[in-house]
């Protein structure tokens, strides 16, 4: 695993997302294993000043385009494609993210390089490149091997420490020059977030709400327990898509990010787009039907039962409790 | 519009997953298969799409194990037609899929230039990336995915794609293109049962026939497990009552009570 690996940075409205030093981090560790070269992407024309942010790497490489700023994932994946040509890499990391979604299959498709999505590990040991993702929402993990490390990986966010992936250093720059041709699909302006009523990221305690609550009636329960914590109901993606509860609510993925001190997660599955947004809570209190659930993996406490039967129960024993 | 769905069947994972005897694939011997859930949106937003701005919904599925009532429930709902092409979808990775589906596209006069082509934006088992990008990529067309929101007009689709936070942005695309949906405006349409009786019929499935992929699977898959329950939640159990008792001394000890 000699050619080098490359990063595709992410940026979002001039600011670089977490996901690109997680990935730089993660680089970093397969460089000093295989001894490749770590390299990182950065395409658009605002690329310049962010370079310097991109220490971690050994060289960053722009191409400092207006046709690749909000660009579609053709036009991202044509420019990769010149880079990896230019560069030589062999491994190609990349987030796992809405941003970058449809990048890594078109660079595939583009490139003849394999793709291995949804990410979680990535091991180099005796020559073999192993990438670990999480399938069927978190329920079933596949190891899959890159030959000659070769390859792209889509890495999902919170996998590998952000911090691993920062260094004060300034990366040698260089500038490449490709012809991009203009996107088929243009951007024509943000929708900002809904406002809505509560801000769920600035929360203590959030009572969250997933497949499990059924009906959209049975959201009141979540209401009731949230309003005798002093917390806020919010949902996984199934709640919100059927309208039970406004996009602000909404954790994960699409969603929110949120560090409460106390996360219930109420029949929530736990999917890793779920997860994704949730995972930093201090405490994570899950209940869920099913006992296999991924959401059991990753929080404090479980309980196995039915949320609408608890439900009512915990609120009436709060209350009671502040009582005394 | 000539609007087309990509229909995919998926393990429903409120069951248990198990792995087979050869630690590559599923046991499918308790497997249910459900529809693809950004697929079932994908269909929604198409019969919307429909009622707007006229058209015709065709539904497209590789063969799966109840994949016919899906498909009828696709005609009840509002679809036009619907095409099952005998090729079985389990042990095939997404590109072999792709390859597959944009073999049934490049049929002539399939791809028309009002034609939109709506996957879902991703499925569970996407190991090998999503169907909507490499069909893209495949069929030369215009591609943007976690689409959750299309308008057509002089065509054109402007769509609205997600981003994190709840940040979203409008695009827009020329026609004809493929959207990964991700959600549809609306929730996916309830049907009746009677209705997708009356579909059985009344309807058929059409059958394209296709050759089978050379590659079924890109990926070497070194083996497929369950995740092993390191940081296991510390377990509560009991009766409501007492399970109730015990979170209130979890929440007490996180000062939150």
């Amino acid at each position: 695993m000699a050619n080098p690996i490359l990063v595709l940075a992410e940026q979002v409205r001039g600011e670089l997302a977490d996901i690109t030093f997680e990935m730089l981090g993660a680089g970093r560790a397969l460089a000093i294993a295989s001894g490749a070269p770590l390299y990182a992407a950065l395409l658009g024309s605002e690329a310049a000043p962010l370079a310097a942010k991109l220490g971690a790497a050994d060289k960053v490489f722009t191409v400092e385009h207006p046709h690749l700023d909000l660009a579609p994932a053709g036009t991202v994946a044509a420019a990769l494609k010149g880079l990896v040509d230019h560069t030589q890499a062999g491994l190609v990391l990349l987030g796992c993210t809405n941003v970058s979604l449809g990048i890594g299959s078109m660079l595939a498709a583009h490139s003849g390089l394999p793709l291995v999505n949804f990410c979680r590990a990535i091991t180099f040991q005796a020559g073999t490149l192993t990438c670990t993702s999480q399938l069927f929402g978190g329920k079933i993990l596949s190891d899959v091997k890159l030959a000659d490390g070769r390859g792209i990986v889509s890495v999902y966010p919170g996998a590998f420490p952000v911090d691993a992936g920062k260094h004060d250093g300034t990366p040698p720059v260089e500038k490449v020059d490709l012809a991009v041709e203009a996107p088929k699909a243009v951007f024509k302006r943000y929708v900002e977030p809904e406002t809505g009523d509560v801000d769920i990221t600035k929360q203590d305690v959030l009572v969250g709400v997933g497949r499990g609550i059924q009906t959209q009636d049975n959201v009141q329960l979540a209401e009731d327990l949230a309003q005798i914590l002093g917390g806020a109901v919010c949902a996984s993606r199934p709640v919100i898509d059927q309208g039970w509860l406004p996009l602000s609510r909404q954790v994960g993925k699409s969603g929110m990010t949120v560090k409460p001190r106390v996360y219930l997660a109420l029949g929530i599955s736990g999917a890793p787009e779920h997860w994704e947004g949730m995972q930093n809570a201090q405490c994570i209190i899950a209940v869920n039907t099913d006992p296999k659930a991924p959401i059991f993996d990753g929080a404090h406490y479980g309980v196995v039962g039915d949320v609408l039967e608890l439900l009512p129960v915990l609120t009436e024993k709060i209350k009671a409790r502040k009582a005394t | 519009m000539n609007l087309y769905v990509l229909l995919k069947m998926v393990p429903d994972t409120v069951e248990e997953l198990n792995v087979s005897a050869d630690g590559q694939s599923l046991d499918s011997e308790f497997l249910r298969f459900k529809l693809s859930e950004p697929d079932d949106h994908a269909l929604e937003q198409a019969l919307l799409l429909k009622e707007k701005h006229g058209g015709t919904v065709t539904v497209v599925a590789l063969d799966a194990p109840e994949v016919d009532d899906v498909l009828f429930t696709a005609l009840a709902k509002g679809g036009d037609r619907a095409v099952k092409i005998p090729i079985a979808q389990a042990g095939l990775g997404t590109a072999a899929s792709a390859g597959v589906l944009a073999a049934f596209f490049a049929a002539p006069g399939a791809i028309t230039p009002d034609t939109l082509l709506l996957p879902g934006s991703q499925a569970i088992d996407d190991l090998e990336g999503e169907l909507a990008p490499l069909l893209a990529a495949a069929l030369n067309l215009p591609y943007v995915g976690v689409v959750c929101g299309v308008q057509a007009a002089d065509g054109k689709a402007t769509i609205l794609k997600e981003f994190a936070g709840g940040l979203r942005a409008e695009f827009e695309v020329a026609l004809p293109a493929v959207l990964g949906i991700q959600s549809a405006e609306k929730p996916p349409r309830y049907v009746p049962v009677a209705k997708v009786r009356a579909a059985m019929k009344s309807a058929t499935i059409d059958t394209a026939e296709l050759a089978p992929p050379d590659r079924p699977v890109q990926l070497d898959i070194a083996r497929l497990y369950k995740p092993e329950a390191a940081g296991r939640a510390e377990m509560v159990e009991g009766a409501p009552a007492d399970v109730a008792d015990k979170l209130v001394d979890v929440l007490a000890k996180h000062s939150v009570v």
